[in-house]
């Protein structure tokens, strides 16, 4: 597999879960496991630019694949991605578990739509669970990323406007 | 006020760089050399006798280091009440019992030895209803007691409740029901046990009382024979708190327990099921309600009974109405007020403390029958919560001096922002609904110490370490008080590095819980930092030809006030003190303890240094059809005293909202005579991110004298008044009241049956 734009070839046991192979045989431990059921999306990593629960993704069907986790959002130069940034800038993270997951739900959501709707977003995000911020500042980040259709309604969450 | 930099500004929360490239390392990051994993067992039954535990199949298993039961511990008893212990010998209570543990190389070998354990139980009858646990011949939950009600004294008296009764034009009489919900952090609880070869232990932990919990390990230790042992506790990043790490529990004193035994450091971490299943739940309570008042709206009296749903242990969920107490005796203006809780043992799941700590569920009951009696008196809602408004300078009955209140423009503003005059009754299964709230702001003296400790060091490059005992559970203190020591010391907020997760380091705090860190913590930075300001000051004086009261402190500068080319780059200052003879580093410590009271026999002091108000408003609309409830708008103004980061401020407004609407709306724990039903995230229903609601935060600034900058406490009051906001908003678009929590959709069309039929 391609794993953050790097080649990566090893062996796996058949039963490993592509989180099990990230976090505790590469020691990526961005990625987070909240459920392990592929409820809250905390494990969210993209596989072929798809946003997939890990938890439940076998690590034998990433064969091939172009695996991209939290670890692979930096630029290799060190720069922040624009979602890094506008979670950080947004108040968009608190106790944090939720993050890596959210972003690469959103990061999946902008690579193929990147005018998208508060609605879009939200639907996006919905499999990612976040106990903290009540998702107000983190669809606030999202959209900060993207210019708008005039027909999308009171997108800002409201008293948020500087 | 002042001119401020720093203070005031929305600066994005320090930890988030961390956060957002995965590099923040949680409890369940955590890997120690030669670490072993453990696993608990927990009860098949609500209530048995353990008969018999067979464990030589497990100990067989290959890669199985060590197995325990209740048998094979010491009798060492924990929590509040001390009736909990670790492993359970002779009988368990409730479902979430922990009958025997495993320490494995490896988590999945731990769990395969669970199944190898073969426990023989003898059932015995349970009680899951606190009224029935209540009755003579109930089921006794803890041998040895008389019967199941704890000896707790929760009994607040003020003025005389049947002389008002007798006195009123109005009264109003219900019985409300809140029950079971729960914390649902995003990283599940975990801990790593780790004892050194002199028996030092030390501790990587999730907790929200890091000195606390030193002070119950080393108790705990004493018990286990270890009484020079010391504890160091290391805390990791934190997945959410919520009061949900504000005790010491069973599965932490396991890992210590194996971790003794295989002379190996041993990791538990919970699993979704054990985070729904084993953890503390919110205060679940049968409250019966009675308030008057006159012809003219004011009231006379509030007169509360509470039965609380204790469940088999005791934390801090049985001390929940020492701070239920506070609404009900100084939401508004009340003289006579009555209240008796009490807490009863069943075979349920134990509670503990969850945001705003029984105050949510006392408010639920205050002021959805606030409307009622509004209602009968024929004054509209807001008219009636504006006659009764708290005040500047008022003391309440329980004896809260009340010193800064916003209470009356954060109605008016949410009455304004709301459109209340216009939305009100009007129609189209539309309604809106409002409800306020007073918590503690300024540190509440529940512990002997209401205190917090800072040390602060400066290097040679004038960059600053602030070592602080508050704990960072994602609410943003670490920004906070880097904010304020920034402020006061003139330096930018990348210069100042915040170490606050290690006992061995950081000064006593008594735990991140009733929205006191930024009050007190904040408090205890900016007394530290004034303290090396004018060590600072006094350094530069003479070189600057100044007297220190003419100096100041700003953009790394020690400055002559008004002559701005008079100045001293602060790094020179401090390198000239540390370079000099006799040189000196520059350092100060600071321990602010409140000069609050703790309550008296008779539950009446002043709690807090400062009181938090708000006022929540809603608009809905409800579909007759499905009971479902559509959020149309909803408004949260809150008095803060002064936000230090009105974006970090936000934050804990719409996230504190939204767990209230999940209070309100859609959250349960479903009990089936004590077991969960529904321990994952399908059955239990949080809000995401499809659950659009749309908040609009109302910051008012009442500029709290105690406060650090002026600012009071907001961690919890979000979710304090959502409940009865909504509650009474559903009344006002569809006439029926639903008086037990949460308001389901089949219980909106349950009642509107009922009310069509009747």
């Amino acid at each position: 597999m391609q794993l953050n734009g790097h080649p990566l070839e090893t062996q796996v046991e058949p039963h490993w879960t592509l989180l099990e192979f990230l976090r505790d045989h590469l020691g990526l431990t961005g990625t987070k496991e909240g459920c392990g059921g592929g409820e809250c999306g905390a494990c969210t990593v993209l596989v072929n630019g798809k946003a997939v629960n890990s938890c439940l993704f076998p690590v034998l069907e990433a064969q091939g694949s172009q695996v991209f986790t939290v670890e692979g959002l930096m630029s290799p130069e060190g720069t922040l991605h624009p979602l890094q940034e506008a979670f950080i800038n947004h108040g968009a993270v608190q106790c944090g578990f939720c993050t890596p997951g959210m972003l690469l739900s959103a990061k999946a959501l902008l690579d193929e739509n990147p005018h998208p709707t508060e609605e879009d977003i939200r639907s996006a995000l919905a499999g990612n669970f976040c106990r903290c911020t009540g998702y107000a500042q983190i669809v606030q980040a999202v959209q900060s990323l993207g210019v708008y259709e005039e027909k999308t309604v009171s997108v800002m969450p409201r008293g948020e406007e500087e | 006020m002042e001119n401020l930099q720093i203070v005031g500004q929305r600066i994005p929360k320090i930890d988030a760089l961390d956060k957002v490239t995965g590099r923040a390392k949680y409890i369940q990051d955590v890997k120690i050399p030669g670490m072993l994993y453990g696993k608990i067992l927990y009860s098949k039954y609500a209530h048995a006798q353990i008969v018999h535990i067979d464990t030589s199949k497990a100990e067989k298993l290959t890669g199985v280091r060590a197995v325990l039961t209740g048998d094979q511990i010491p009798p060492v008893k924990f929590g509040f009440f001390k009736d909990n212990s670790p492993l359970k010998a002779g009988k368990v209570r409730s479902y979430r019992d922990e009958v025997a543990v495993v320490a494995a190389t490896d988590p999945d070998i731990a769990l395969e030895a669970l199944d190898l354990i073969e426990v023989t139980y003898s059932p015995l009858p349970g009680v899951f209803d606190p009224e029935e646990a209540m009755k003579e011949g109930a089921p006794l939950i803890h041998e040895g007691n008389k019967n199941n009600v704890l000896k707790l004294p929760w009994k607040l008296i003020c003025g005389d409740v049947e002389e008002a009764r007798k006195a009123s034009d109005f009264i109003a009489q219900d019985r409300f029901k809140v029950t079971w919900v729960t914390h649902c952090c995003m990283g599940t609880s975990g801990c790593i046990a780790d004892f050194d070869l002199r028996n030092n232990l030390t501790f990587y932990s999730t907790t929200q009382i890091p000195s606390l919990a030193q002070k119950d390990f080393l108790e705990f230790l004493k018990g286990l024979g270890l009484p020079n042992s010391k504890v160091r506790i290391i805390q990791t990043s934190i997945g959410g708190g919520f009061g949900s790490k504000l005790d010491t529990y069973a599965f932490e004193y396991l890992a210590i327990l194996l971790a003794q035994k295989t002379r190996q450091p041993v990791k538990m971490l919970f699993d979704r099921k054990e985070e729904f299943t084993a953890t503390s739940t919110r205060q679940p309570a049968i409250i019966d309600i009675s308030q008057g008042c006159t012809k003219g709206g004011k009231l006379t009296f509030r007169d509360i009974t509470m039965i609380l749903d204790n469940g088999a242990y005791t934390s801090w969920g049985a001390t929940t109405p020492s701070v239920m107490m506070m609404p009900i005796s100084s939401l508004y203006k009340v003289p006579n007020v009555r209240y008796i809780a009490k807490c009863v043992y069943t075979n349920n799941t134990y509670s503990q403390a969850m945001r705003g700590y029984g105050n949510p569920q006392a408010t639920f009951a205050i002021e959805s029958q606030i409307d009622g009696l509004a209602e009968q008196a024929g004054i509209d809602p807001f008219e009636f919560r504006q006659i009764n408004c708290n005040e500047p300078g008022e003391v309440s009955p329980q004896g809260y001096k009340i010193g800064t209140c916003g209470l009356k423009e954060c109605l008016n503003a949410v009455s304004q922002e709301l459109g209340w005059k216009e939305k009100k009754g009007q129609g189209k299964k539309r309604g809106v609904g409002l409800a306020s709230l007073i918590h503690v702001g300024g540190g509440a003296r529940v512990y002997k110490s209401d205190g917090c400790g800072t040390i602060i060091k400066m290097d040679d490059y004038g960059w600053v370490d602030v070592i602080t005992g508050a704990t960072e559970i994602g609410q943003g203190s670490d920004t906070v008080i880097a904010q304020i020591v920034a402020e006061e010391l003139g330096v930018r907020i990348e210069d100042v590095n915040i170490v606050n997760n290690d006992t061995d380091v950081c000064p006593w705090d008594v735990g991140v819980h009733a929205s006191r860190t930024t009050f007190v913590a904040g408090n205890s930075a900016r007394g530290a930092a004034l303290k090396i300001k004018e060590q600072i000051l006094n350094l530069a004086a003479p070189a600057l030809e100044a007297e220190v009261k003419d100096l100041e402190l700003k953009d790394r500068k020690v400055l002559v006030k008004g002559s701005p080319d008079r100045f001293l780059p602060l790094d020179k200052v401090l390198r000239k003190a540390h370079y000099s003879n006799q040189g000196q580093m520059l350092m100060a410590d600071y321990f602010y303890d409140p000069e609050n009271e703790n309550l008296d026999r008779d539950f009446k002091g002043n709690l807090s240094m400062a009181y938090a108000y708000g006022a929540h408003g809603v608009e809905v609309e409800v579909d007759e059809g499905t009971g479902k409830v559509k959020i149309l708008n909803y408004v949260a103004a809150h008095d803060v005293g002064r936000a230090i980061n009105p974006m970090l401020l936000e934050g804990q407004v719409y996230g504190g909202v939204t767990m209230g609407v999940g209070y309100a709306l859609t959250e349960q724990l479903i009990l089936n005579k004590g077991e969960i039903m529904n321990p994952n995230f399908r059955d239990y229903k949080m809000l995401t991110c499809k659950d659009r609601i749309p908040i609009k935060a109302i910051v008012v600034e009442t500029d709290e004298p105690s406060g650090p900058f002026g600012a009071k406490g907001i961690g919890e009051p979000g979710c304090v008044p959502t409940a009865p906001a909504i509650a009474n908003a559903i009344y006002d678009a569809i006439g029926v009241r639903i008086k037990d929590l949460p308001i389901t959709p089949e219980k909106i069309v349950a009642a509107l049956k009922q009310k069509k039929g009747a």
